[in-house]
């Protein structure tokens, strides 16, 4: 197929989409000259091309329908439903011819349509009509086909326009046209027919000369080995991290730093609104309104919102079908909604927008609501629950079962839907691309469908878990937060007749072990009583806790499919190549939740709603109370334990006067907090494990007490060492131990890289960002550092602590944020007395140069891209370091 | 094409392998790597032919064990196995053998049909048998070497 021809195609395409939504748009108001203009244009020059190209039987309808239009246009005939309804055939007409000119290459199918031709022109003429409105058409009337135009002195020819006819429409075309084209369309006139529409073609040119055709092959491909770079990039700052200082450190964050810049640039060359998604769905809504008879209004809001082309194609089916759902299914007939005290007109939204990395689809309607009754019966009928089970359930968990396979509920099948390969299909196509459904629903008074779907397929974040030994990624969006469980932990792992289940705030939560589910062996070997951690996943508004051994951080994966041999197994999405080099395994979270069994599902009210981290309260720390030595409780920051081990006394060697252990596969130091001498010499000693990097130390205790999260109020007692000061926890004295004192026994060059105060007082951050999902993603990790954390959600609620009198020693701050933003704060910051000294790390999403164009010196100490947030920790100390040296 | 192979003797080129030593051969067309297989990632629960999958030079490699795959025994593994790359339906695979050795260039003069007495396992995976001077030499169908997931999946 030539080039000529392809364009042809893919913008004809292009015009017909405009063109079918901008038709109903013009029935409803037939009033809307800019809309009927526009369309006349498009229609226009489809003709004209067609005929350009020598493609007659499309010419002939295009041809045909643009004198209706005419005719409209001119006000000599009033739109009604069936005019519109043959414009709108014909329109069809013209696709399917396009299609078959693709699929035949070029050759325009054989056919006659005079058929619809006949139609058109039988409206044109008035006679299909019973009146039309204007009795006395005789000196506008366009030219029809083979009539004289005065002005040329020949007979038109097929595909041409009369010259009074254009003189008409550029006088009232106003919308898609220049003024200066205008003009120059006019002038241009009275030479040759042909030279306006030359005119037009070159107006059209000159607005579209703006972008350029890109071939989707060059662009996959410009993406994959932009995916491929990206991970390079990530390989080699694993490199640079641990080898802190050398001579490529800056180069690299140069290169870190385009490459960043590069990815987000192709990216958006993937991006697309999703109204592209959404332009067939008015014409559907109209056309089945007028099937069934009901008056539907379909409102659209965020049709701008962008999102990857591959995803735009995907979700494409899904949204038509829930569509029609709540056209057919969802609303009532006019006469029921007017029973039922409802406007006669049906309301259908369709609303976009992003929200934290992902993008949400909603599609609303105020019609009867689901059935619950109905549902119900069928579940039990189809044998999805039993009868006893299905008294258990929630409305909202029987409403879910609409996403069963083979479940409709529709009493009659009508042409439109209902028949049981429903909502199984769109929720499957849904979760395929890492999405996921839910739903809400009010009896009489409408459904609401939610799709969370990512931005894009072929970068995902990801969080790297271990079990059994091997390592795995979860994707993000289904993570909705970390818990860390285990014998000495404030959650404790249980089990009811072998089912596993977690204690989470008050409610428990159904638990599938990793390990068990691949069928490996944990490797934390003794698994009632080590720490695990649980990390909590939603699927298709379902909350479950996965068990894994350990977290690591997480990571930007490129998504890989698995070879052939590998899709049988259904608990894995997907592999890729982590920074270091390393080819791990993506679970699947659908594939984990299928271990859950199917009923088993936690009734959230609250759906969809990002629940809080627990350890992370804004003015509370986690203390871990214990007993060494006689007297007062112990305890120590939760934050600075890695981990709580119980370790034989035998086990324990005594070398050099110093207390050891063989501790995964290395020697810990152990040191007693009550002194040497207080080592048990029978059973088991508890052991609080620290870490810092490749150091490992081992603070034993006679007995863990408690985990108490509460505020801490140390009254400083500087006399005694290994003793920061007491506070008051849970109503007893409590001495708050020095952890750094008990880190330096056990290697004294502890400390050789920090400065003396870093342990002694643990620094505060406060951070400030509006997504939930990040600041449950970067609190842990900053913590995990040895930082105390308070995490807001906009700097309103930051001036809120700053009024209560909190003091931070760092904080970092969002740049995009709703109301007050980033850059705003920081000004307002740098003003104030108490906070004003205080450094600032901005984190954004900006590529760095726009940044420091906004952002006015001094603003912020540091910057660190969100999609760099491995570094931030670095910074952090980094920025620390500084202020104190300045300080000093 | 029998009269194209008088007119001039046709020869195919192979890479030959060793597995439990027995002589495989690979046309050298098919195979775009030689490579020792290394930080192989065990995928749990996946037929017991993969012994993993790894990063060859950033793509994502699946390897398959071809003394499983010809049901050889297993624990008498080479001390340093090799591995050649494939693709198969645009996928990237890496069977790994004992070792590689040199490349011939066969006479189809000296082919024949597979023996009809041949283990069924290998009749499968098998085109058919070069004679070589003091060997046979087993010649690999790669496609179906590495066609067993939809197999042990139907059954």
């Amino acid at each position: 197929m030539d080039d000529l021809l392809s364009e042809f195609l893919t913008e004809t395409n292009e015009s017909l989409e405009i063109i079918d939504a901008e038709l109903v748009k013009f029935e409803q108001d037939p009033e809307d000259r800019a809309t009927l203009d526009n369309i006349f244009r498009l229609v226009h020059t489809v003709k004209g091309t067609c005929g350009f190209l020598g493609l007659p039987r499309l010419e002939g309808i295009a041809h045909a329908g643009e004198t209706l239009l005419g005719k409209f246009r001119d006000g000599v005939l009033k739109p009604t439903e069936d005019s519109v309804t043959v414009i709108l055939e014909s329109i069809d007409r013209i696709k399917e011819l396009v299609q078959e000119l693709e699929d035949a290459g070029g050759v325009e199918p054989e056919g006659n349509d005079q058929d619809l031709i006949s139609q058109l022109e039988a409206f044109s003429s008035g006679a299909a009509v019973a009146a039309p409105v204007e009795p006395e058409p005789e000196p506008d009337t366009p030219l029809a086909e083979g009539d004289f135009d005065p002005e040329l002195s020949r007979e038109l020819r097929p595909g041409e326009v009369s010259m009074a006819e254009l003189e008409a429409a550029f006088q009232s075309a106003e919308a898609p046209q220049t003024e200066a084209v205008k003009t120059e369309a006019q002038k241009a006139v009275p030479v040759e027919a042909k030279k306006p529409e030359a005119a037009k073609a070159e107006a059209q040119s000159a607005a579209s000369s703006q972008t350029v055709r890109v071939s989707l092959d060059v662009l996959e491909n410009l993406m994959t080995m932009v995916s491929e770079l990206v991970l390079t990039r990530n390989q080699l700052m694993q490199l640079a991290r641990n080898n802190e200082e050398n001579e490529f450190k800056v180069p690299l964050q140069r290169l870190s730093n385009i490459t960043g810049e590069l990815q987000e640039g192709v990216m958006k060359t993937r991006m697309q609104p999703v109204g592209n998604a959404w332009k067939k769905l008015p014409r559907i809504i109209r056309d089945i309104s007028r099937d069934v008879g009901k008056k539907i209004n379909l409102q659209m809001e965020g049709e701008s919102t962008e999102l990857d082309r591959q995803i735009s194609e995907l979700i494409k089916d899904p949204l038509t079908h829930m569509v029609r759902n709540s056209a057919d299914h969802g609303l009532e007939m006019p006469e029921d909604r007017v029973k039922a005290g409802k406007p006669e007109t049906g309301t259908i939204w369709l609303r976009a927008y992003h929200e934290g990395g992902h993008i949400i689809i909603q599609i609303q309607d105020d019609g009867k609501g689901l059935n619950t009754k109905r549902i119900k019966e069928k579940a039990i009928q189809n044998g999805v629950v039993t009868a006893e089970e299905a008294e258990t359930l929630t409305d909202a968990q029987i409403h879910r079962f609409i996403f069963a396979a083979g479940f409709s509920t529709a009493d009659k099948v009508t042409n439109l839907s209902g028949r049981g390969v429903g909502m199984d299909v769109v929720r499957t196509n849904i979760e395929q691309i890492g999405g996921t459904i839910d739903l809400k629903s009010t009896e009489g008074q409408g459904s609401t469908f939610t799709i969370k779907i990512p931005l894009t397929l072929a970068i995902v974040s990801a969080l790297i878990v271990a079990a059994g030994g091997e390592r795995f990624a979860i994707p993000q969006l289904s993570v909705l937060e970390l818990v860390r469980a285990g014998g000495n932990s404030e959650h404790k792992i249980e089990t009811i007749k072998g089912c596993q289940v977690l204690r989470l705030r008050d409610r428990l939560l159904p638990l599938v072990d990793m390990c068990g589910q691949l069928g490996l062996e944990s490797k934390s070997e003794q698994n009632q009583h080590n720490a695990r951690f649980v990390v909590v996943l939603q699927v298709g508004g379902r909350t479950f806790g996965v068990i894994v051994d350990d977290v690591f951080d997480t990571e930007e994966i490129v998504v890989k499919p698995v070879s052939i041999p590998l899709k049988s197994v259904s608990l894995f999405s997907g592999n890729t190549i982590l920074g270091d080099g390393s080819v791990i395994m993506i679970m699947d979270p659908n594939g984990l939740a299928e271990g859950l069994g199917e009923v088993q599902s936690q009734d959230d009210q609250k759906d969809g709603e990002v629940v809080e981290m627990g350890h992370f309260n804004a003015e509370r720390t986690d203390m871990l109370v214990f007993r060494a030595g006689g007297g007062e409780p112990k305890a120590a920051p939760l934050a600075l334990v890695t981990r709580l081990e119980e370790i034989k006394t035998e086990d324990i060697e005594v070398a050099d006067g110093r207390h050891v252990v063989q501790y995964r596969g290395r020697l810990m130091p152990l040191i007693h907090a009550a002194g040497q001498h207080a080592f048990k010499t029978e059973g088991i000693q508890q052991v609080l494990v620290f870490t810092d990097r490749d150091r490992v130390m081992g603070l034993a205790v006679d007995e863990i007490v408690d985990i108490i999260s509460e505020r801490v109020d140390i009254e400083l007692k500087a006399d005694h060492p290994g003793i920061v000061g007491t506070a008051v926890l849970k109503g007893h004295a409590t001495e708050v131990i020095d952890v750094s004192h008990f880190l330096v026994q056990a290697y004294e060059d502890w400390f050789a890289r920090f400065d003396e105060e870093q342990w002694t007082r643990q620094r505060k951050v406060l951070v400030v960002d509006d997504s939930s999902f990040f600041r449950n993603m970067i609190t842990p990790m900053i913590a995990a550092a040895g930082y105390e954390v308070t995490a807001v959600d906009s700097p309103e609620e930051a001036w809120e602590l700053h009024e209560s009198g909190a003091e931070f020693d760092i904080i970092v701050s969002d740049i995009e944020m709703p109301g007050q933003n980033g850059i705003e704060f920081a000004k307002a910051l740098s003003q104030d007395k108490r906070w004003g000294g205080t450094p600032r790390v901005a984190l954004s999403s900006l590529p760095p140069e726009i940044f420091a164009e906004r952002a006015p010196d001094g603003a912020f100490a540091e910057f660190v891209r969100k999609s760099d947030r491995l570094s931030l920790v670095s910074v952090l100390d980094h920025t620390l370091k500084i202020d104190r040296s300045q300080a000093a | 094409m029998i009269t194209d192979s008088k007119k001039n003797e046709a020869t195919r080129e192979f890479v030959t392998l060793m597995i439990a030593g027995q002589v495989f051969g690979v046309e050298v067309k098919d195979i775009h790597d030689v490579f020792q297989p290394d930080r192989i990632t065990p995928v749990p629960l996946a037929p017991p032919e993969i012994c993993g999958v790894l990063n060859l030079r950033g793509r994502v490699v699946t390897a398959v064990d071809a003394r499983v795959r010809l049901g050889l025994q297993v624990d008498e593994q080479s001390d340093q196995p090799m591995a050649v790359g494939v693709d198969c339906n645009g996928e990237s695979y890496g069977l790994i053998v004992d070792s590689v050795n040199e490349v011939m260039r066969l006479p189809d003069s000296a082919y024949e049909a597979n023996p009809v007495n041949l283990d069924p396992r290998w009749q499968e995976v098998s085109q058919g048998v070069y004679r070589l001077e003091d060997q046979l030499l087993v010649v690999l169908d790669l496609g179906r070497m590495l066609r067993f997931g939809e197999k042990s999946e139907a059954a």
